[in-house]
């Protein structure tokens, strides 16, 4: 990364200051919860209820540092959960047959926003969110005229097949297959933001559009393809819990596309685009977790959550404020 | 003596009933500097723009190594080797200078799996860097850089991308003396490499020091040219004045 390549000892904490973060809430919790959230127990809680919120976070952290924001990709799990369902369950495709149609629907609508955004010049965060009431609306209106109701079970990917094990399974200590994908996720966007070259197109296009297009970058190109990995990324989540709860809702994903934002934030992604890690996201989406288990786990009401996510959301904010007139040298 | 590598022919732009640029010749020679003056409007933005591929002539021909030419827009023209460098628009300011330094032409290894090439990337910033006796740390984020500093990178950036001809339009306006002293070295380093660059300024002072021709444009006009030899910073300051 840029910023900590130039600062060599310090790297860890300047790239990661997301790590901190994560170390310090783990500490807190681990206080004031005890063995319940430090034991293996309670790391599978917080990795599978951050899971879902990694994947989509991980792909989030490249739109932003792409200079562009999706507050769509929560309306679309619903969209594609939905889909499946009606397709599985309800017309009796095959499953495997309807996986290529879900992903190529969150493919449509990943492009339509993205197509949006370049062709008008908008913002973004109004196209998508505009895109958001769309992809809700649709979802529910759809599904209650073709199916009579909202929730939708009876998936039937059974125990044991491939589905199953690649979808909706547990690994030992009680971890969601789920945590498995995010893992790989974070693999695969973190190589291909430091070390591919669509990655250094990604970097340039959000931080200054025109030095890029000025350059030979396809600016529109990059921008429509980072919409479309996160509304795929969407579909991702939603197979993943349709297959593991065996059915959808519509409603599923909701205030998804602000989590998203929020973990990548605390990640250390500057909101003007140009600079983040994808490890930083997932990290994020890491705290998000634990916080949401720990608080249970205290015995605290649950309301308490927001308030602390809230403070967090803050406090990463200033940082990344200071860090980036750090980085620009106005500071 | 050799064709020019990019010589404009009696290029005129009119915008309605404007003419913005009326019949101007200039001939860019490899391994010297044209220097182009004017006041705001006289022209010198229109020109840029024409040699560029930024706009189309409405009359006049542009030649390439003697040849016609026609550059259907900016990529037409990098592609020949007519690289522009426009001050704010040249680099990302977050993205270090490596990265920047292969932006949109990143050297890319394996086969099945193409990734970048990062120590050739950084080592090709480093080495044309060198070159030109700019030195900066390749690994820090180009705004931190100074302007002098980024003017400089930016110049190096398009030799390394094979600019044959260099448009540089006011590369040393905002900057302090010392600054533009180190832009100016770099924009002569250029030259003896056998590039043909055109620089627009306003400032004679650099005008005189840096060009080995100076052409001075007014209302759209050609309306002095001359060896940069022949004349002195007041006569050409004069001379724009009038």
């Amino acid at each position: 990364m840029a910023f900590a390549e130039a600062v060599g000892p310090r790297r860890f904490l300047t790239e990661l200051p997301a790590l901190g973060g994560a170390l310090i809430i783990w500490s807190l919790f681990a206080i004031l919860a005890g063995p319940a959230f430090m034991g293996a127990q309670g790391a599978a809680a917080y990795l599978n209820a951050a899971a879902p919120l990694g994947i989509i976070a991980v792909v989030v952290s490249l739109l932003m540092i792409g200079g562009e924001f999706d507050l769509s990709v929560g309306s679309t799990i619903g969209l594609c959960g939905m889909a499946l369902m009606l397709l599985v369950g309800q017309a009796g495709w095959p499953f495997w047959a309807a996986l290529p149609v879900i992903f190529a629907l969150a493919g449509a609508v990943g492009f339509i926003n993205g197509w949006l955004v370049v062709k008008t010049g908008l913002p973004s965060f109004l196209v998508t969110l505009a895109m958001l009431f769309v992809g809700r609306g649709l979802t529910i209106a759809g599904t209650r005229r073709l199916a009579g109701r909202t929730q939708l079970g009876g998936l039937g990917v059974r125990d044991g097949s491939l589905a199953h094990t690649l979808f909706g399974s547990d690994l030992p200590g009680g971890l969601h297959v789920t945590t498995a994908w995010w893992i790989g996720l974070v693999i695969i966007a973190g190589w291909c933001l430091q070390r591919s070259r669509f990655g250094n197109w990604v970097f340039a296009v959000g931080g200054h559009a025109d030095a890029a297009r000025n350059a030979g970058v396809p600016v529109a190109r990059v921008k429509i393809t980072l919409f479309m990995a996160t509304a795929m990324a969407a579909a991702l989540v939603a197979l993943l819990q349709a297959v593991r709860y065996d059915g959808a809702d519509a409603l599923r994903g909701e205030a998804m596309e602000f989590r998203a934002i929020v973990a990548v934030v605390i990640g250390g992604t500057l909101l003007t685009g140009g600079y983040g890690t994808v490890l930083g996201a997932a990290l994020g989406a890491l705290i998000f977790g634990m916080v949401q288990q720990g608080i249970v786990l205290t015995g605290t009401d649950a309301d308490w959550f927001q308030v602390l996510l809230g403070v967090l959301l803050l406090v990463a904010v200033l940082a990344n404020h200071s860090l980036r007139k750090r980085l620009l040298g106005t500071a | 003596m050799k064709p020019p590598i990019l010589e404009a022919r009696e290029l005129s732009v009119g915008y309605g009933a404007v003419r913005a640029l009326e019949r101007v010749s200039i001939d860019l020679h490899a391994g010297s500097v044209t220097c182009v003056m004017g006041e705001n409007g006289a022209g010198k933005s229109t020109l840029i723009r024409v040699l560029s591929g930024v706009i189309q002539p409405t009359a006049g021909q542009l030649l390439l190594d003697g040849g016609a030419v026609r550059f259907a827009d900016p990529r037409a023209a990098r592609k020949a080797g007519v690289v522009t460098v426009y001050q704010d628009l040249a680099l990302v300011p977050l993205l270090s200078v490596w990265r920047n330094f292969v932006l949109g032409a990143e050297p890319l290894r394996g086969r099945w799996l193409q990734r970048l090439d990062v120590a050739a990337a950084r080592a090709a910033a480093e080495a044309q860097l060198a070159h030109f006796e700019i030195r900066v740390d390749v690994n820090r984020p180009v705004a931190r850089l100074s302007g002098g500093e980024r003017q400089a990178v930016a110049i190096a950036r398009a030799v390394h991308t094979g600019a044959r001809v260099l448009i540089l339009d006011e590369p040393t306006a905002a900057l302090a003396v010392a600054q533009a002293d180190r832009v100016l070295t770099t924009i002569a380093a250029v030259r003896d490499r056998g590039v043909a660059v055109l620089l627009v300024t306003h400032n004679p002072q650099h005008a005189v020091r840096a060009a080995d021709r100076l052409v001075v444009l007014k209302h759209g006009r050609l309306a002095a040219e001359m060896g940069a030899a022949s004349i002195g910073i007041n006569e050409l300051t004069e001379l724009m004045s009038q």
